[in-house]
């Protein structure tokens, strides 16, 4: 079953950006005085590549403005932990709240960028990433909340499935986690933006990614227009 | 002012009966109510319904009563890390409804603030959304979310004195000031418990009347789930 679907599937270029290659890409998108929440996985990566010169506020939703680096071995305090659980410190100038108040500045539109990963993403900006058929349901956690809400939202995700098939498709065939909320999407072949009217429009191409690479791993509608550029990292 | 201090985690949970249903603060096992669960265990309820962000790993904090089988159905956001669960719910054993983190943090909320619904954008064309009334405000449609309360609500602060009064630490406050204020019994257990007069007025998280029993906690493991570290 497995050989037969990757048969009409491409090949995929080797050159494709890796984790940490799109954070990188995401980082570029941070802009000074933002209030950004950032996923669990590749999203919390994007933090690492922020320039000092830039001064943004992350946001953890069980209660925390002011995510700091971890901790040192001395510092680790049980108290402390991001919405990954990961041990955390907190920068000069912190917040803390309680849950209820952190979704409602996230539902309120306090914070302006909110970075997360997918599964699948809509040529209309359908997003799901919290549940496959078929296996252990773990929960939706803060997702459904934060792509709600958020006044911008960029996915960090992988163009196609490891066999292959592309996930930015004309609908999702996953369980939805929010409609028409994704803005922005940095893969490891593209940056593409969804256009208001539906439809992924192509900005940029991964170092060494060609357009007509990324017109076979999209199966959604693919906007191309003017030469498009190599992203710069 | 009026005391509500207990000696020990036993006599605050002395009157929790099968089937009941709870509230227990913590976010993964930050900020849980670690001598409440030991006491739960030790009296062996059964059937209860834990509404609690995540459900513990399998040898602490919810697991523990996962593990002995005293928890009928579970209410959260995410309950991964715990290979426990997984069994229970795969086999039918466990029931458990799975809500976005946002509205479960406003449906407690609610419970303690006196109301009955809301609407929020959580959800809105995902299968949350399924049964539930929609309304557009605004040209957005919104889902209706109900309130929730328990029948005991156990919470832990870092600090609290004898009127019940508490200040929670770090972000092991979470979800333990919406469910203090959601229980109708709410038990409170502290690293530190002080006589009224001790703790700024200024600075409570939790105002003593949410709060009907408090006790002084013991030998708090706090673990972490995931401990990462950079170098000195």
């Amino acid at each position: 079953m497995k050989s037969e679907l990757s048969n009409e599937l491409h090949e995929k270029p080797d050159r494709m950006l890796d984790k940490i290659g799109i954070a990188k890409r995401i980082a570029r998108e941070v802009m000074d005085g933002m209030y950004i929440n950032l996923g669990i996985g590749i999203p919390t990566l994007v933090a690492n590549y922020i320039p000092s010169s830039i001064n943004v506020v992350l946001q953890s939703e069980n209660g925390l403005l002011g995510i700091g680096p971890f901790p040192t071995e001395a510092e680790v305090d049980p108290d402390l932990i991001n919405a990954g659980k990961q041990t955390i410190t907190m920068m000069p100038g912190s917040a803390l709240f309680s849950s209820a108040e952190s979704f409602a500045m996230i539902r309120s539109g306090k914070v302006d960028l909110t970075i997360l990963g997918a599964m699948e993403v809509s040529e209309q900006g359908d997003i799901a990433n919290w549940k496959v058929p078929g296996k252990m349901v773990k929960g939706m956690g803060g997702a459904m909340d934060l792509v709600a809400s958020a006044k911008h939202i960029i996915v960090a995700m992988q163009h196609c499935s490891k066999d292959g098939a592309s996930k930015l498709l004309p609908s999702c065939t996953l369980p939805i986690t929010g409609l028409r909320c994704v803005k922005r999407i940095v893969s490891d072949m593209a940056v593409l933006d969804v256009l208001p009217d539906g439809g992924f429009k192509l900005l940029e191409r991964a170092p060494g990614v060609t357009v007509d690479d990324i017109k076979k791993a999209t199966a959604g509608k693919l906007v191309v227009g003017g030469e498009i550029p190599e992203m710069t990292l | 002012m009026i005391n509500k201090v207990v000696a020990d985690a036993d006599e605050a949970v002395r009157d929790i009966p099968d089937q009941a249903v709870l509230m227990l603060g913590g976010f993964g096992l930050c900020g849980i109510p670690e001598n409440a669960i030991a006491a739960l265990l030790r009296k062996g309820v059964k059937g209860l319904t834990c509404i609690s962000n995540n459900a513990g790993v399998d040898d602490f904090g919810i697991g523990l009563m996962l593990k002995t089988r005293q928890v009928k159905k579970m209410i959260s956001s995410y309950v991964g890390e715990n290979a426990e669960f997984e069994r229970q719910l795969l086999s039918g054993e466990l029931e458990v409804e799975l809500i976005p983190q946002g509205t479960l943090a406003e449906r407690v909320r609610a419970g303690g603030a006196g109301i009955p619904a809301f609407f929020t954008p959580a959800g809105v064309g995902t299968e949350v959304a399924a049964g539930k009334e929609t309304r557009d405000f605004g040209g957005k449609t919104y889902l209706m979310e109900r309130w929730l309360r328990a029948d005991f609500s156990l919470v832990k602060a870092w600090k609290g004195d004898t009127a019940g009064n508490l200040i929670y630490r770090g972000t092991a406050r979470n979800f333990n000031p919406m469910m203090a204020a959601a229980g109708q019994v709410t038990i409170a257990e502290v690293e530190e418990l002080v006589p009224v007069g001790q703790l700024d007025p200024n600075h409570i998280h939790t105002p003593g009347i949410y709060v009907h029993r408090i006790f002084q906690g013991r030998g708090y493991e706090k673990r972490i789930e995931q401990r990462t570290t950079r170098k000195a």
